[in-house]
């Protein structure tokens, strides 16, 4: 294995580490106007996410930051070339991390009412918005050599919106809507955990159909069957099927732990399709971007790879142990004051 | 305006922002560690009280220096791809070092912080603050060793074929001079920057009449903080600018608005130049000042801006080396007057401190409530005297910003996000201020809820902190 096939892996490992646990917070900041029924109910939902949804969000700055530090050209030709969807995912996740942030700290209804309609549609577009992305990655875009010798993307916004992408689009949205679901019947109890119960049924139903259908076009687009994309494709359907058995009879942690395992494949069986190249181009093959024409040199890869080989198992280790910290549900009737803002609950203000 | 205009108006206005949320990050996650500790250590109330308000304010302001990094982290390759192909090879590493060593580190333990009031041992509650504190530090010392390598690139050869910069020594980039120096300069001011931001709200609480008790404290806690700190930026800042002068010689040169080289140079109090900036036309100055500024010695020789354009013009072919001179001079006198215009009001309330005194004077109420806005003008002029001085070069003597731009993003894509980000920008500083204000509206309150024995083990009991 080249360094180059390593930090291919490893960034496919910060995707999928991304996709897991983003998905749910994008799932979970897309359910809240739906499992809740009263402001308790929401403070609850989002107590759920409260410890965990920024670390969570460091896994795409740092897939952002290993992609410029080992493929220089694939970040380059990507960003530049997905300029607004890029754009309007960056938007979103500004507008949501304040959101979660702000909404609690002040009572008035119409305030959290407002931010509630933000982070309900910051979660929708990055959920759509990256499947988009990703499908045409996998699908190939225009990309030329430019008059510099780089090769950059040639096509528009719009180019972006093919039925495939849009597809791809559906299957993040569904699948994030579901994990989240599953996640909040793992995190919650009483009727909030029934509500996600009842959703996921439904949305993993939906999820299930978009994502097959999504995986066979896939396949069938590929120049040639690749056993790997295949066997990936069926894990993901094998995987989804277990989980939505499992929500169905009630065994939340077994929900969660295949709902993520199905992402997991799901993501890999992308990069698979993918490798060698990072970003292909639907204008010949002589314009793709390979792990060999995208990449850094050896060296820094190879420095890069001392750092993440040390400090990858050490992030998951006390990452991991705050899920553990954090591990009980959450309820209604644990809100204290739902109504009144955080900031508000001030009980006495010393006078001297 | 062309797309380059327009691209390096975004990077000023998104990165300026993003850094008045920064220092004030930086520096109150330490004094609210300090804060923390201090009840962990002594038990007393008023320091929990002021850990939990200062924290609160603290979380408001982290929100956004959080939210805007993350565009920081992408702009690059969205409007500056050509630069990103031609660094990536050094410039990403720091970057994803930052990611993997310091934003799990600051994200994750700051959560663990915040929620984990009832949740984990003392001892480990208070050693996450500590933790989320070293995040931020990391953070800052990698993305200035990246931006140390523009100032002064260092560890890498030029791949003519592949017409980019390739890395040869890591330890080089990350540990040359230039990034200690700016390390160590801006760490300072950070520190002085989150000071001045307590000071300036303890003050207020003090003559609110609220909470005396504590206020004096973190008051005096503000003030001392900012004292030390000022001292530390100047030295690191004298042996800035002397690297400066070694580095980038045109740079200090257009802070001086030195045209000619000069032995003895003077330190230039005012000066009024021609509107094209080619030559001054009235000066006060200091005499030899600038010359020991910049070498060390009253009689050392600096070199002038238009011999160091004759000079690059051969080096680097024909062209305008020259950066915008009265930005260059003014930003830089407004970095050290904002400065040390801060420390004086941190000097005045002190000493009427001292011997269990309470400030007073009329001074002493519009004084502290500018007080955390001064350094923070002091940053921001400090930075884009940096950046500006430094054009037209992206990395110093290797790749202009003009080269630097996407090739395939229009002028009205980078129109349409910049005016998008500055109306986003201006409502979440709208929000963040009225937010900070209620807080300190409010006071500091009788945080009792962590002592409150039926706080334990139970799953019903009431979450301390939720969102």
């Amino acid at each position: 294995m080249t360094f180059q096939d390593t930090w291919f892996l490893l960034i496919a490992v910060l995707w999928i580490g991304y996709f897991i646990l983003e998905g749910f917070d994008f799932g979970v900041g897309m359910l809240l106007p739906f499992v809740s029924r009263n402001e308790a109910d929401r403070r609850a939902v989002l107590t759920t996410l409260g410890p965990v949804w920024d670390g969570n969000e460091v896994w795409l700055l740092v897939a952002g930051g290993a992609t410029f530090a080992a493929f220089p050209e694939w970040y380059a030709t990507l960003f530049s070339g997905f300029y607004l969807p890029l754009f309007l995912i960056l938007v979103s996740l500004i507008v949501r991390g304040v959101a979660f942030e702000y909404r609690s700290k002040y009572g008035k209804a119409q305030w959290r009412q407002r931010w509630d309609i933000a982070i309900f549609i910051s979660s929708l577009l990055p959920a759509l918005l990256w499947g988009v992305a990703f499908a045409n990655i996998v699908r190939g875009v225009p990309l030329e050599k430019a008059a510099s010798g780089s090769i950059e993307y040639t096509g528009g916004f719009f180019n972006l919106l093919n039925p495939y992408a849009l597809l791809g689009g559906v299957v993040t949205l569904t699948v994030f809507i579901t994990h989240g679901a599953v996640f909040l019947s793992l995190k919650t109890a009483g009727s909030i955990r029934d509500r996600s119960q009842a959703i996921a049924k439904l949305s993993g139903l939906v999820a299930a159909v978009a994502a097959v259908s999504f995986l066979v076009w896939t396949n069938l687009s590929l120049p040639e069957i690749k056993p790997i994309v295949l066997a990936l494709s069926i894990a993901v359907a094998l995987f989804w099927v277990a989980g939505m058995a499992m929500n169905f009879i009630r065994r939340e942690g077994w929900a969660f732990i295949f709902s993520a395992l199905a992402i997991l494949s799901f993501v890999t069986a992308l990069f698979s399709a993918l490798y060698p190249r990072v970003m292909p181009s639907s204008l010949g093959a002589q314009f793709d971007l390979t792990i060999t024409n995208a990449s850094s040199t050896e060296y820094t890869l190879k420095v890069m790879t001392v750092v993440a080989v040390i400090m990858t198992p050490i992030v998951l280790v006390y990452q991991g142990w705050t899920y553990w910290v954090f591990r009980k549900r959450v309820s209604a009737s644990q809100i204290a004051n739902p109504e009144r803002g955080v900031l508000d609950q001030v009980s006495h203000t010393l006078h001297q | 305006m062309n797309s380059l205009d327009l691209a390096r108006w975004q990077f000023a206005i998104t990165t300026v922002y993003h850094f008045l949320f920064v220092p004030i990050t930086i520096g109150m996650a330490f004094l609210v560690a300090g804060l923390h500790t201090a009840w962990y250590r002594t038990a007393k109330l008023k320091y929990l009280r002021a850990t939990k308000f200062f924290g609160k304010l603290f979380l408001i302001n982290f929100a956004i220096g959080v939210v805007t990094g993350i565009v920081q982290e992408f702009q690059f390759g969205m409007n500056w791809s050509s630069y990103s192909r031609f660094v990536g090879d050094i410039f990403g590493a720091p970057l994803a070092m930052e990611g993997l060593l310091a934003f799990f580190l600051e994200s994750t333990f700051l959560g663990l912080w915040i929620f984990g009031w009832d949740r984990l041992p003392k001892k480990l509650h208070l050693a996450s603050i500590w933790l989320a504190a070293t995040g931020t530090l990391l953070s800052a010392y990698f993305i200035l060793a990246a931006n140390a390598w523009m100032q002064h690139p260092v560890g890498y050869i030029y791949n003519e074929a592949k017409n980019r910069a390739e890395l040869v020594d890591i330890k080089a980039v990350l540990t040359q001079n230039t990034a200690l120096a700016t390390f160590f300069h801006t760490i300072p001011s950070a520190a002085f920057t989150g000071a001045a931001f307590m000071a300036g709200i303890s003050a207020w609480l003090i003559i609110k009449k609220k909470d005396i008790e504590m206020a004096r404290g973190t008051l005096k806690l503000g003030l001392i903080t900012m004292l030390v700190s000022i001292v530390m930026v100047s030295v690191s800042g004298d042996i800035t600018a002397r690297i400066m002068t070694e580095q980038q010689p045109m740079k200090m040169s257009a802070a001086e608005a030195l045209y000619d080289t000069t032995e003895s140079a003077p330190f230039s109090l005012l000066t009024i130049g021609t509107l094209d900036g080619s030559r001054s036309v009235f000066q006060i100055d200091i005499p030899s000042v600038l010359s020991f500024m910049s070498t060390g010695n009253f009689n050392g020789v600096v070199e002038g801006v238009n011999d160091l354009e004759a000079k690059y013009d051969q080096q680097f072919g024909p062209g305008d080396y020259t950066p915008n001179i009265p930005l260059a001079y003014w930003s830089f006198r407004l970095m050290m007057g904002f400065g040390f215009l801060g420390s004086l009001f941190a000097l005045l309330a002190l000493w009427q401190m001292r011997r269990g005194g309470t400030p007073r004077g009329r001074w002493f109420a519009p004084a502290m409530v500018s007080l955390p806005f001064i350094p923070l003008l002091a940053n921001s002029f400090g930075w884009i005297f940096t950046e500006t001085a430094r054009q037209p070069w992206a990395v110093f003597g290797l790749i202009k910003t003009s080269d630097g731009v996407s090739q395939v993003v229009s002028a009205g894509a980078v129109l349409f996000t910049m005016i998008v980000f500055t109306l986003l920008y201006g409502v979440l500083a709208f929000i963040e201020f009225g937010l900070i204000l209620r807080v300190i509206k409010n006071g500091p309150s009788e945080e009792m809820d962590y002592e409150n024995p039926e706080l334990g083990g139970s799953d019903q009991k009431n979450l301390v902190m939720s969102y």
